[in-house]
């Protein structure tokens, strides 16, 4: 919403200046987004002071100054007047400058072979006096402390712009924007002048307001202006549509913008003689159309509200009117429509049809329908003064009557909400002041809501008012009450802590990507999920919500490695979509890396990174994260987006249908798709809610402490195997051979090929023995030694080497 | 006698010369072996006088001890020699680099809501969260936002169905709704997480940060509103001082509703919160309308309480000088290790906010 100082104050008696109206408007809520000058052509041109004159190396008569312009370094323009001379202030344009005197726009350009930048300015060029011999000759005095000003001074009245929140359509208007002012002591709201309009004859264009079941319009009110001669408006009027930044058109239509502005209430003024008879509001049928003022033809659909004629529709109330009634300047007799819409059926509409103006935006958020015949007279009023004509009585239709909000109000609720105390007299003045009608009723206050403020309704409502009034900066400041209800965290967002910081600390840079991705790269990584489209994306590119963490990671993986990047680790954390309704999402980590280990080192020899790589960085930060070392187990199916043969899934347990993690290499197939260009590609993922919470706190599971004493003995096995079988399951069987006397068991060696027959491998392990009770003798070793052997060979089909 | 003297004497002049440890190894055995020097003058002691023998023993013994500390001090001397030879020949070039270095980092957003949810920590909130796919109920009609509310424009929705009955959340503020739905006031919680908007360019991202806050209790009032952000706000900028306003505004699901500002300047092209007379607005917050309280089923004439709605990335740019949102998810190495965290700098309150 933008209006002037000036214009404020044709309805504001007020001794406050400019910047005191700002801040008191910024303090009752009503956003000063910006307070300037509307800008002007001129202001490119400046003060400028000639350094040095020298003689132009191809033409005598033209010179080539430098010239100072009030920034780091001079500037060289070419200037053909005989007084530029060394120390010369004067007028410089810079290059885009428009030039008065011939409407040129300057651009930089050679003369004579020499580039010139911008040009130093005669009294003539600047339309300043006839004098074009020579260039402004600034005086010392007055300008010497000016260079880099600007030499015209913006003139143009400085335009407040506010920044309107949607329920208050009444500050649409600058007549309520100074009673809001009023009413925070920052003046007198003027009385309106009482009219002295004089009518003659009846409005005799008959209106019939349709009873339907989608009528959007209640009032419709107008007056018949006869004999009038439309014109430019007047320089006043003119301004004032200027400083709204909008475009003068003729005065019949300067002045219903001037009226909406002024008082908030949209007017429309139709040609009367293009009316076909009668007007007629009514609900559309589908398939109608009309041609309207934004020269565009909308097709509507059913039960928008129209304004027609017998000939059809003349233009959608409360929102655009059309071209065939429109007024032009050789409009002779005007309609002047002033009405009521449902904010609902304005909505609905301007949505339908996206058609979006200055009365939809009013009648949207509600308009007073008590300023029917307020607007009225003011516009005929204005229309009668400047374009002449006679003016019809007012002739208001209506299918509903305009009921009173009235609210009873305990000042109590005030203090309650706001923790401060205002007396109930300023809390009256305040309201009255606000057009509230005040009636007492003991404790309570009977209030009558004004009609301009559709936006209040209950006890809440009254008390913003009075806060926002009086001021926020009297509310105190409580110191912060801490008590607390419950832990910070829970498990799961314990979790999400823990494990983040954990992936981290492994080298891993976390990122943030979208929630939603490119369904062709997101296809690759959903698995069996449903996809989730976006029915508006804001790319065609980000269409989809994301079924899984990587197709993001993946994508921004490749833009690393495009940019040189060669060993990048990347995490996130964050949602994967399952399904299009509310929770069904997991809270996943997702890591990628890529290229090699120890590249360019001196001393360790560099490798590509692999499966086991992410294993470490998965299996460690679980364990970091609290999760039990001894529940862990490792199982070899996961799902189609990795290398079948090199990668795996972690369970918390064997029975567990979802893995808690997968880690391994990404499937050949999509880094050849994706066209990603990397040494080596592993990922791993954590699913955090698959992730059993421990029943026992920390405190409670740390076990009794124990250890032996007693000697401990290492003995290294190497079984020949079949080439399929797990390492993990070797170990187990091993374990499970004497879990007391059996410390640990570590696979050292694994290998295949020279003496190891087709479809086997060799699986070196070495075993730590030790007893709690004894030393164990040779005797106790060898027994051990032997059933380790027995068990494996018998449960496995292994052999062992000998 | 004079015959020991002079073999002492010879030895020892041998010994001060040499620097081999094995002829010294040698010289000592020569002297003290079985058939040593030394030795056998010993054993000749037995063949003469008592006299005599009183005094040459004490003279041999003399003698003996001489050379032997000789002897002693000469290889502990070529020792030490030669072990500084050795340590001299094994020096490394110690300012090589080290085995490589994997550096990963903590994303400013995270940074930021770890350190939003410690400060609230201290003074008793609890953090909720709430799912990204909302339905419009929660998201707006709860909220005392109807269909028809213009305030609705404000939030450029994205849908996921054409009856735009479900949605990518555009505020925290559904989290309100679900929490106050399944428990029973009172209520002190914050809610960070991911919000959405359909709007795109330099300083908005379709996908951004907000963490709601939320206090219900019987008497909470405007002044426990003004207390909480003024201590967030001082302790979240690490400044003594800081200069805010509360401006009257509106939200539809709060009421009152207010806008904060805080002060700042330009200081050297750098922006410094709390100080100057420029103003920035930062948050939006307000008594949560009783409407709202209504839907969730809380009686709003006992109870009541404050709500605010933070950006974060917004909070995270002016705190840590990041200029361009658009960065925060652009996923580029250099950005993320230039503005991402130590991961082991967690912020709390007994160790710091921040280093």
């Amino acid at each position: 919403m933008k209006f002037t100082v000036d214009w404020l104050k044709n309805h504001l008696d007020t001794k406050f200046n400019n910047n005191q109206i700002i801040d008191k408007l910024t303090n009752i809520g009503l956003e000063v987004e910006s307070f300037e000058s509307s800008t002007s052509e001129l202001d490119t041109f400046i003060v400028a002071k000639i350094i040095n004159a020298k003689t132009h190396p191809n033409a005598d008569r033209l010179k080539l100054c430098d010239v100072d312009i009030g920034s780091d370094k001079t500037i060289e323009v070419v200037c053909g007047a005989p007084n530029a001379k060394n120390g010369l202030l004067t007028v410089y344009a810079p290059p885009g400058s428009i030039i008065p005197k011939n409407q040129m726009k300057l651009s930089v350009s050679k003369i004579r072979g020499v580039t010139s930048y911008g040009m130093l300015c005669s009294e003539s060029e600047l339309l300043l006096s006839n004098e074009s011999d020579g260039i402004i000759e600034l005086k010392n005095n007055k300008y010497a402390n000016k260079i880099g000003e600007k030499y015209f001074k913006n003139t143009s009245e400085k335009v407040i712009d506010l920044s309107i929140t949607p329920n208050r359509p009444d500050c649409l208007g600058v007549r309520g924007i100074a009673r809001d002012l009023s009413a925070a002591g920052a003046g007198k709201l003027k009385i309106n002048k009482k009219s002295n309009l004089k009518y003659r004859g009846n409005q005799n264009i008959n209106v019939t307001i349709k009873k339907e079941k989608a009528q959007g319009c209640t009032i419709f009110g107008s007056c018949l202006i006869k004999g009038v001669t439309n014109k430019e408006s007047p320089k006043w009027l003119k301004d004032k549509i200027l400083s709204l930044g909008q475009k003068p058109i003729s005065a019949i239509v300067d002045i219903t913008n001037y009226v909406m502005f002024d008082l908030n209430r949209p007017l429309h003024a139709y040609d009367a003689d293009k009316i076909d008879n009668e007007i007629i509001v009514r609900s559309s049928s589908k398939g109608e159309s009309f041609e309207a003022l934004d020269n565009k033809k909308y097709i509507l659909e059913n039960d928008m509200c129209v304004i027609s004629d017998r000939s059809g529709v003349l233009g959608l109330g409360g929102i655009i009117g059309g071209t065939r009634s429109g007024t032009e300047y050789s409009t002779k007799n005007i309609l002047l429509e002033s009405a009521y819409f449902l904010p609902r059926s304005i909505r609905k509409t301007s949505k339908q049809l996206n058609i979006d103006t200055d009365a939809k935006f009013r009648f949207e958020r509600g308009i007073d329908p008590l300023s029917i015949e307020e607007g009225l007279i003011k516009a005929s009023e204005l229309i009668k003064q400047i374009c002449g004509g006679e003016i019809s009585n007012l002739d208001v239709k209506k299918i509903e009557n305009y009921k009173k909000t009235i609210i009873n109000f305990d000042p109590f609720l005030f203090e309650k909400t706001t923790g401060f105390n205002v007396e109930n007299k300023e809390l009256i003045k305040i309201l009255e002041k606000l057009g509230f009608n005040i009636t007492k009723n003991k404790k309570i206050l009977k209030l009558v809501v004004p009609s301009w403020r559709p936006d209040i309704t209950q006890s809440i409502d009254i008390v913003e008012e009075i806060v926002r009034i009086k001021g926020y900066e009297h509310i105190n400041t409580s110191d912060p009450v801490k008590t607390r209800l419950k832990p910070t965290l829970n498990y799961y967002q314990k979790l999400f802590h823990f494990l983040q910081r954990s992936v981290a600390s492994k080298g891993y840079l976390e990122t943030v990507t979208w929630s939603f991705t490119d369904s062709k790269i997101n296809q690759l990584f959903k698995e069996n999920d449903k996809e989730i489209p976006i029915v508006n994306p804001i790319s065609s590119d980000l269409n989809v919500l994301r079924n899984s963490i990587f197709p993001n990671l993946i994508f921004y993986l490749k833009k690393n490695l495009d940019r040189g990047f060669k060993d990048i680790s990347l995490f996130e954390i964050g949602p994967s979509f399952k399904g299009k309704n509310p929770g069904d999402q997991l809270t996943v980590i997702g890591a990628v890396r890529a290229g090699k280990v120890s590249r360019l080192s001196w001393n360790d020899k560099e490798r590509i990174v692999d499966t086991f790589d992410v294993k470490k960085d998965v299996i460690k930060s679980l364990y970091e994260a609290g999760i039990n070392k001894d529940d862990i187990i490792i199982d070899d199916r996961t799902p189609s987006y990795y290398h079948p043969g090199k990668s795996g899934g972690v369970y918390q347990n064997k029975k567990e249908k979802n893995a808690i993690a997968y880690f391994g290499e990404i499937h050949p197939n999509i880094i050849k798709k994706l066209d990603i260009k990397t040494e080596g590609l592993v990922i791993f993922e954590i699913c955090l809610d698959y992730i059993k919470e421990s029943k026992q706190k920390i405190k409670d599971s740390k076990s009794e402490y124990k250890f032996s004493d007693y000697q401990k003995s290492e003995r290294d096995f190497a079984f020949i195997i079949n080439k399929n079988f797990k390492s993990q399951e070797l170990v187990n069987i091993i374990k499970s051979v004497d879990n007391k006397l059996i410390k640990s068991v570590r696979v050292f060696d694994v290998f295949e090929g020279e003496n190891i027959p087709e479809g086997k491998k060799s699986i070196a392990v070495n075993v730590t023995i030790q007893s709690e009770e004894k030393t164990l003798n040779e005797n106790d070793l060898d027994y051990i030694n032997k059933l380790i052997i027995s068990s494996v060979e018998s449960k496995s089909g292994a052999k062992i080497r000998s | 006698m004079s015959d020991i003297k002079k073999i002492k004497d010879d030895y020892i002049d041998k010994l001060n010369t040499e620097n081999n440890i094995e002829k010294v190894n040698n010289i000592k055995s020569e002297l003290f072996g079985k058939n040593g020097i030394i030795s056998n003058e010993f054993k000749k002691l037995g063949s003469i006088s008592v006299e005599e023998r009183k005094k040459l023993a004490s003279d041999l013994n003399s003698i003996k001890d001489e050379l032997q500390n000789k002897i002693s001090i000469k290889i502990q001397e070529i020792e030490t020699k030669e072990i500084n030879i050795k340590l001299e020949k094994e020096k490394i070039d110690v300012t090589l680099p080290e085995r490589n270095i994997e550096i990963g980092k903590i994303h400013p957003v995270s940074q930021v809501i770890d350190e939003i949810s410690s400060i609230f920590s201290e003074i008793g909130f609890s953090v909720e969260e709430g799912p990204d796919v909302e339905n419009e109920y929660n998201n707006f009609t709860a909220l005392n936002t109807p269909d028809n509310h213009p305030a609705r424009d404000m939030h450029d929705t994205f849908y996921l169905d054409n009856n735009k009955e479900l949605l990518l959340r555009t505020h925290t503020s559904p989290v309100q709704v679900r929490t106050m739905l399944k428990g029973k006031p009172p209520f002190k919680i914050i809610a960070p997480g991911r919000t959405y908007r359909s709007d795109s360019d330099q300083t908005h991202a379709p996908m951004f940060h907000q963490v709601e806050g939320l206090h219900i209790d019987k008497n909470i009032n405007m002044g426990h509103l003004k207390g909480c952000l003024n201590y967030f706000i001082k302790e979240f900028f690490e400044v003594d001082k800081i200069k805010m306003r509360f401006r009257p505004s509106h939200f539809p699901f709060t009421e009152p509703s207010a806008e904060v500002d805080i002060g700042y300047e330009i200081k050297n092209g750098k922006i410094v919160i709390g100080e100057g007379n420029k103003w920035l607005e930062i948050l939006g917050c307000g008594m949560v309308h009783p409407n709202v309280l209504k839907n969730v089923n809380v009686n709003p004439s006992k109870y009541q309480g404050y709500a605010f709605g933070i950006g974060i990335d917004r909070l995270g740019m002016l705190k840590y000088g990041i200029n361009d949102l658009r960065a925060f998810f652009e996923t580029d190495y250099r950005w993320l290790s230039h503005f991402g965290f130590d991961p082991l700098d967690v912020p709390s309150n007994y160790r710091g906010l921040s280093r």
